[in-house]
């Protein structure tokens, strides 16, 4: 058990050391390098020369991917060319913002969605469950934006409930940034919401008709506890590690929602780095949702092992 | 009059015939549009303002008083070009390559999906952005990028798909043939394959669509005054509450289209007795 989940960690690390150098190769390929990226037009002379061996340019790529993957390891990201100042403190606060908004997300939309696909799968093809999953395929095929857009001109232009657009300070307390932020959840979960609970549905639905519930229904259990105490454990097991992917496919969504909401996150943020060309700031953002990617999957994948019964020793489960 | 089998199945569905009937009507209409449109779409009228519905301007015009109909009608073809040849190139590469390691295995198959995995962690998104800040947003230059990056969970899929027929009589027959590699891939297992790849193709479309919307909503997708919905959606905006109709015309549009693969992708899945409920990666 505890050998597995070593393992896992292991193979995580090891993905994380691969996608570095992909990262570190994509921009060192593109046509130009960092400072004349940036530069653009004012790229010649004194001042591309300094711009180069400021951020350690002039040396080869491999002595660099080398630094920066030491800084890396020690917590430096290196320097922002557009912003000139450390990168920890570029992203920090943003990075805080964004993890509120998903968290936020996720803890109004996991539990609902979990609740929306049990009431789809026991009343499956009645009216109820159409509307809902019907609702469920709207949301998901709609892009963000489009959502994102409507519910401003509904929420906060016609009805003028909830701010449309957020307008804080990067480093807002966070007390202010929950006054801002209901128009991006609400965004985020529509879609959220949608794709966990179509996995619930369908896994509910299979659970309902096995051989065990049928069991639990000749035992006459009422059928709260038939559905809550038996049939849902069992069907939530094979849930998590969609939900882990499905929260990790939704941080490209994050992006188009905080453009959309004027959102101080990493996701607007990279957007700006790409259109400034700010290469550093970029590989730094790449590694960062990389690294959230395979948490949320090493993560999934220990309690997938610490959930199935299987591989529990005698002295009960193991931690 | 075509009577395929599949084709007769997807007809059956009251969803797939709408579903269907969406994405024709969006395919037909982009490549007449040019030949159908009341305006040039770059044409600005006198009235250089935003202005609601009339009898010269169905749709109204935008805020820069160029014709919405027009603009929405041409505004899907860059996004269809790019997104159906994006999706046969993913289907293609993807599928060819997960066979492949399905049917070879050992080393070969844990190479190819090892570095599979790697793939699906790097944040696509950025990688999208970043290649078309460097490299302009040509056609060509999405088309291989979205191509390469919806590719890679096609692998996967097809891979786990191929494993399923491997350990059957028929391959094992042709193996002891001593038929080729590729002979085998094509001929045995693709035609066993298919209705897998059929379905998947239709969602990654409809992903690759969401894609390529988001990204010229981004402002990454085409050049001004190229008129595409994201781009459009992204510019009216912010004038929603004054003018609605350049703004909801696109949406509609885009809607229409995603909503119309979606279904027959749900209706092509029922039809073949496949179940649609994988998460969508990548």
């Amino acid at each position: 058990m505890l050998r597995l989940i070593a393992f896992r960690c292991l193979f995580a690390f090891a993905t994380l050391w691969v996608v570095s150098l992909v990262v570190f190769l994509a921009v060192e390929l593109l046509p130009g390098d960092a400072c004349e990226a940036f530069l653009g037009q004012m790229a010649q002379g004194q001042r591309l020369e300094n711009c180069r061996v400021e951020h350690r340019l002039n040396e080869s790529a491999h002595v660099r991917y080398l630094a920066w993957a030491e800084g890396l390891a020690q917590g430096d990201l290196g320097n922002s060319i557009k912003r000139s100042k450390p990168l920890e403190n570029v992203i920090g606060p943003r990075f805080r913002n964004t993890l509120i908004l998903g968290l936020t997300a996720a803890a109004l939309g996991i539990p609902l969605a979990i609740f929306l696909g049990v009431l789809a799968a026991l009343w499956r093809d009645k009216r109820a469950d159409l509307l809902i999953s019907s609702a469920a395929i709207f949301f998901m095929t709609i892009p963000e934006f489009i959502t994102g857009t409507l519910l401003i001109s509904f929420f906060s232009v016609y009805l003028g409930w909830l701010p449309g657009i957020v307008i804080m300070r990067v480093d807002a307390p966070i007390s202010e940034v929950f006054t801002q932020i209901g128009l991006p959840v609400l965004t985020l979960m529509l879609v959220m919401v949608a794709h966990i609970m179509r996995m619930v549905r369908t896994s509910m639905i299979d659970v309902l008709a096995s051989d065990f519930v049928m069991m639990s229904e000749l035992k006459g259990l009422s059928r709260t506890r038939q559905v809550l105490r038996h049939a849902l454990p069992n069907a939530l097991l094979p849930a998590i590690n969609l939900i882990a992917l499905n929260i990790a496919w939704l941080m490209g969504g994050v992006l188009v929602v905080e453009v959309v909401f004027n959102y101080p996150g990493i996701g607007r943020l990279s957007v700006n780095a790409i259109a400034d060309r700010d290469f550093p700031l970029v590989q730094a953002l790449a590694l960062l949702m990389a690294s959230i990617y395979v948490g949320l999957n090493l993560m999934a994948d220990i309690a997938t092992l610490l959930l199935n019964p299987k591989l529990r020793t005698r002295q009960g489960a193991p931690l | 009059m075509i009577r395929h089998p599949l084709l007769m199945a997807l007809l059956r569905s009251p969803s797939g015939r709408i579903g269907l009937g969406l994405v024709l009507f969006h395919c037909g209409l982009a490549l007449i549009a040019p030949l159908i449109v009341p305006y040039d779409f770059n044409a600005q009228s006198e009235v250089l303002d935003a202005m609601g519905p009339s009898l010269q301007h169905w749709a109204g015009l935008d805020t820069l008083g160029r014709d919405v109909l027009t603009r929405t009608f041409l505004g899907g073809r860059q996004a269809l070009l790019v997104t159906v040849f994006g999706t046969i190139m993913a289907i293609t590469w993807g599928s060819f390559l997960g066979m492949v390691a399905g049917l070879k295995g050992g080393r070969l198959d844990e190479l190819i999906m090892r570095t599979v995995d790697t793939f699906l962690a790097i944040p696509f998104m950025i990688f999208l952005l970043l290649i078309i800040a460097s490299f302009g947003n040509e056609p060509l230059v999405m088309i291989l990028t979205l191509g390469f990056f919806y590719g890679i969970g096609v692998v996967r899929l097809a891979r786990a798909a191929t494993l399923d027929e491997v350990v059957k009589d028929y391959v094992q027959s042709a193996r002891a043939r001593g038929e080729s590699t590729l002979s085998i891939v094509l001929k045995e297992i693709l035609p066993n394959v298919r209705d897998v790849l059929l379905v998947e193709s239709a969602m990654r479309w409809s992903w690759m669509l969401l894609a390529f919307s988001a990204l010229s909503f981004l402002g990454f997708g085409v050049t001004p005054p190229t008129p595409d919905w994201g781009l459009m959606i992204a510019n009216a905006r912010i004038y929603m509450p004054l003018a609605p109709w350049p703004v909801l015309a696109p949406m509609i549009a885009l809607s229409s289209l995603i909503i119309g693969i979606n279904l027959v992708a749900d209706a092509l899945a029922k039809a073949l007795g496949l179940d649609r409920t994988q998460a969508r990666t990548l």
